[in-house]
Order: C-alpha cells, then sequence, then structure tokens
C-alpha cells in the first residue's frame, strides 16, 4: 500500500499527506477516506478537508490522541479497496460560451490557435473530476482539461468575476461559485445557481463528483433564468 | 426589543464560534478571533457561551437600547461609557431603554466583544450566526454593521435572574507578544537557516492584517526551493510563508486551503493573543513541544471552568 505521511497542523489538526502528485487513484483514496471518517461518530474527530493528494484532520487533543487517530487512518486505509464499483455523480451544468459571458474568448482563441467552436467542443465534451473545493466557497479544482485549451492567466485580474463564470487559468479550468476578485480567461457563464446559502446543501457537489459543461445559447441563457431553472442537474449515469 | 447602531466603528459584526462543518466545502469556519474573550461575555450575562456577540476592531460602536437588558464588554479596552459615564469591563451591567452605549478607540488590544442578555435575534445559516463577509452570509444581512441597523434582541428573562457577574480582568495586551508554535506541516520546505531565522527574530504585526490573517514584517524566512507546494489545508494558526518570504498567520476568515508552505502553527491556546495583536505589536515565535501545547489547552479550559465558578460563588 502506498505510504501516507501525517504532517501536524497545530494541536488541533493533521494533514494526512498522500504522494505529492495529482493523480485520480489517490484521489479516490482520499475520497474514501474523507467518508469513513465522517461515518464513524468517533468522539473528538471533527471535520475533514480534502486536497489534491492529502486529507487534513480536526480534532480535539483533548479527547483523542493524535497517535490513537494515526492508527485508526492507517487501519481505514488499509482496508481501502478500488472495485471500481463507486457510483460516478456527474453534474451538469449549462454554460453559455457567447457574447457578453465570453469576454475571453478572442485571447483565448489566439493564445489556442483554435477556433471559438473547437474551444467550446474541446471544453464541453468531457467529465472533468471535481478534485478539491477551496479559495472560495465550492470553487471546484477540476482535472483533466484538454492540454490544447492551456491559457495563461491575465497579467492584472480583474476586480469582480461574476458568479457562474467559467474560466481557464494555465492548465486548470474551474467556475466561479460567487462573485470574486480572479485572473482566469472567462469563456462563459452558467444561469444555474451554484451557491445558495438557503438551499439545505448550499454547495451540492463535493470533491470526487464530476462536472460535465453542456452549451447552451444566450436565448437558452435567459430562458432558464426566466422560468428559475436554476439548479444544477446530477445525471445519472 | 432591539438595539439601534448609532456609530458602527470601522469594522463590527456578529459572530459565534465559527460555522463548522462545511470548510471540506470551502467555506471558512470565521467566528470570533478570540473566542475566550466572546465565550466569556457571554458568561457574564447568563448566556451560554457559543451565542452570537458583537465583535468590534480597534473602534468600538455607538448604540441605544429600546429596551432593559445586561451587556457585557470583554477584550480590547475600548473605554466603553453608559451615558457619558464609564462602565467595567469584564463585568455585567444593566441598561434600561433609552440608554446610550458608546465607545472610542482600543486602549490596548485590538477586539472587543459586547453580549447581550438572550443574545441577538438572527438567523441561523449553517449553524452558525457568524458574520462571512466574503459570502455575504450570516451575521446582520451578512455584512458588517452600520449606521441605523436595528438588531433585534431575543427577549430574555434571565438577565436579572443571574444578579451581577463579574470576573478580574484578565491579561492585558502588552506591546511584545510570545506566540507558541509547532513546527509543520511544511517545515522540511525552510533551509536550517530560514527556521532559525523565523524562531529567532522578532516580527512586526502591519497594518495590512484582517480577520483573514495577521500580515507580518520582518527577517524573511528562506526557503530550500521556493514555498509553491500543491495546494493543501490550511487551519486556524498557520504560518503561512508566500513568495515575499514574511510570514502570514493565517486566522478566522482564511481560506481553508492554500498553495503556500507553512511553517510552523500557533498552538490553540495562544490564537486569543495573536487575535488581540494590533499593528506594531512584536511577535516572537517559541517552538514548544506537541503535549505542551495539548497541556496549555487543557489550561485554559480549566480557566473558563474558574471563571464561571467565581461568578457564582465568588474567588
Amino acid at each position: 500500500m502506498e505510504q501516507v505521511k501525517f504532517l501536524p497542523c497545530g494541536d488541533c489538526a493533521l494533514t494526512v499527506a498522500f504522494a505529492q502528485e495529482i493523480r485520480e487513484e489517490t484521489n479516490r483514496r482520499i475520497r474514501f477516506l474523507a467518508a469513513r471518517i465522517q461515518r464513524a461518530g468517533i468522539r473528538g474527530l471533527q471535520e475533514t478537508v480534502p486536497t489534491f493528494c492529502s486529507l487534513t484532520v480536526y480534532y480535539d487533543p483533548l479527547v483523542l490522541s493524535r497517535k490513537r487517530l494515526e492508527r485508526y487512518i492507517l487501519r481505514l486505509l488499509a482496508a481501502y479497496r478500488d472495485d471500481g464499483q463507486d457510483r460516478k455523480r456527474i453534474f451538469e451544468i449549462p454554460v453559455c460560451y457567447e457574447g457578453e459571458f465570453a469576454p475571453d474568448m478572442e485571447d483565448v482563441c489566439r493564445l489556442t490557435g483554435l477556433r471559438r467552436e473547437q474551444v467550446i467542443t474541446l471544453h464541453s465534451s468531457r467529465d472533468y473530476l471535481i478534485y478539491m473545493l477551496g479559495f472560495l466557497p465550492g470553487f471546484p479544482y477540476l482535472g483533466g482539461m484538454d492540454a490544447r485549451l492551456e491559457a495563461s492567466r491575465l497579467d492584472s485580474p480583474r476586480t469582480r468575476i461574476p458568479p457562474g463564470a467559467v474560466g481557464i487559468g494555465g492548465k486548470q479550468t474551474g467556475i466561479y461559485p460567487l462573485a470574486s476578485p480572479g485572473g482566469w480567461r472567462l469563456i462563459g457563464r452558467t444561469p444555474a445557481v451554484l451557491y445558495d446559502p438557503h438551499r439545505e446543501n448550499p454547495i451540492v457537489y463535493q470533491a470526487g463528483d464530476y462536472i460535465r459543461f453542456c452549451p447552451i445559447t444566450q436565448e437558452e441563457f435567459q430562458r432558464l433564468l426566466d422560468c428559475g431553472q436554476t439548479d444544477i442537474r446530477e445525471v445519472t449515469v | 426589543m432591539k438595539m439601534t447602531v448609532l456609530s458602527p466603528g470601522p469594522l463590527s459584526t456578529i459572530q459565534d464560534e465559527g460555522r463548522f462543518g462545511a470548510m471540506g466545502k470551502g467555506f471558512s469556519p470565521g467566528g470570533a478571533m478570540d473566542i475566550t474573550a466572546m465565550k466569556l461575555a457571554n458568561l457574564l450575562v447568563g448566556n451560554a457561551p457559543g451565542v452570537g456577540v458583537i465583535e468590534m476592531t480597534m473602534l468600538g460602536l455607538t448604540a441605544r437600547f429600546d429596551c432593559d437588558s445586561v451587556i457585557a464588554l470583554t477584550g480590547a479596552d475600548m473605554s466603553a461609557h453608559l451615558n457619558g459615564k464609564a462602565i467595567r469591563r469584564y463585568g455585567s451591567v444593566p441598561v434600561h431603554s433609552g440608554d446610550i452605549l458608546s465607545m472610542n478607540a482600543a486602549q490596548h488590544g485590538m477586539r472587543a466583544y459586547l453580549a447581550v442578555a438572550g443574545g441577538f435575534d438572527l438567523p441561523v445559516v449553517m449553524g452558525s450566526v457568524s458574520t462571512n463577509l466574503k459570502c455575504a452570509l450570516g451575521g446582520f444581512q451578512g455584512r458588517k454593521l452600520q449606521k441605523g441597523d436595528e438588531l433585534p434582541l431575543n427577549h430574555s428573562v434571565s438577565a436579572d435572574l443571574f444578579g451581577a457577574r463579574q470576573v478580574a480582568v484578565p491579561e492585558e495586551y502588552p506591546e511584545t507578544i510570545p506566540l507558541r508554535v509547532l513546527l509543520g506541516p511544511q517545515e522540511d520546505a525552510f533551509t536550517q537557516s530560514g527556521i532559525a531565522a523565523f524562531l529567532g527574530n522578532e516580527y512586526t504585526v502591519t497594518d495590512k492584517s484582517d480577520r483573514m490573517g495577521i500580515r507580518l514584517a520582518g527577517q524573511k524566512v528562506e526557503s530550500k526551493h521556493g514555498v509553491d507546494i500543491i495546494s493543501d489545508g490550511i487551519v486556524t494558526g498557520s504560518v503561512q510563508i508566500p513568495a515575499s518570504g514574511t510570514p502570514i498567520i493565517m486566522m478566522a476568515d482564511r481560506q481553508t486551503t492554500g498553495g503556500y508552505a507553512k511553517i510552523a502553527t500557533v498552538i490553540s491556546a495562544d490564537l486569543g493573543r495573536a487575535a488581540q495583536a494590533r499593528p506594531g505589536t512584536r511577535i516572537r515565535f517559541v517552538q514548544v513541544t506537541e503535549q505542551e501545547a495539548i497541556r496549555l489547552r487543557r489550561e485554559e479550559g480549566k480557566k473558563m471552568a474558574q471563571w464561571e465558578y467565581e461568578m457564582l460563588y465568588g474567588v
């Protein structure tokens, strides 16, 4: 089994560090570990934060010792089997790649040497694994963008990117769940509401899920807004 | 039953212990920067320790009560007055309808806490009433307090039942403070001389500090091969070294993850002290063992129990 390292984060948290490279297999292991920890209901175990190749675990050292926690984590990892039976959860996000919603499309075409249609097709033709959420609530760090779409970030970041904006930053693509400053090149926008604090589940997707972008026209964008169809849909596979 | 804000101060927000359970989805926990002071303010008015209070920064608010209640102030000394008459900190103070609470700039420390008996009647969002400014979430309309805000108060029958409560004013806020740390999670990203510089020099709190992080000026911390890492978890107290080489102590409104190496972590017992460090305060990082950090955490808990005992039965 792949060795993990335990890195102390003060007296109330530790980070379980896997091999420091971004791989889907590692991410599955992290997801497995996070799910098991969450379900366990062990006194003193508080919450977990999955990232690309590590899991940060918060605990109260007055009721759970780090040594015991580490032994427990090792035992959980030993029980891990990648049987490929995990149900794949995919969330479909409608994206309009046109006009005002795609202010940097021309630049991306110029930087990549692709035509607009090619950018849209390449960007929307695959399912992206959510490796982790961070930076902003619900901001997904997605893996697996087509290398032909790689485009450098803006030299000076925008002070405000609207919620729902879809962008490319270097080798990565992502979507802004709420307004934020940011330096990614914007190629589209979704009318879907990714973040709603008053929903039972303010962010519906989580690390380990997949995101699929579906191109829509400006008219469809408006229609979805008008009839309030702004939830994102889970598609079954 | 309400409290009307006449002058809000530069940054006054509703905070409780924080919003937990959604860090994995990118939500900062937020919550009071000085948790001990926040809890103590609540206990002094007979509230449960985790009820939402007002956190004021550098300069306090002025407000009018339109009902009888009991309040308590803890944390930084902002020379509070009620109807122009000085009132004590770290003790319960009865207020009456029409009374005006006014506060000034902090004499020492950075953040003061105002608790009202019964607490504020505000919606609990994702398990907390803490204000998350970035997400415009929780607190009073998801933002800092403004002039004219009318904060609804919960009806409290507890106030007069519990009688006058008071504790001795705990440690004040010196101009040089030690912050005890455990090395890690990424101390091996730094050279021996980098770690020695970090532990051997004083750093000064800059005015670019906020609820996200305390930005320090001072000796640069040398890394072996740069400070970029594959993003991992950031905890409250993480001491991050960005490309500039000068440390940032990540605090309540920090991002949950980040891509800079973290040389050390301030121990949980010292986070309140860090929260009260105002610009100009000098910080010395002191390495301790994990065992010592846990012992100090336990002492903090004992202190709280001792205060409660003192309030009920005297010293």
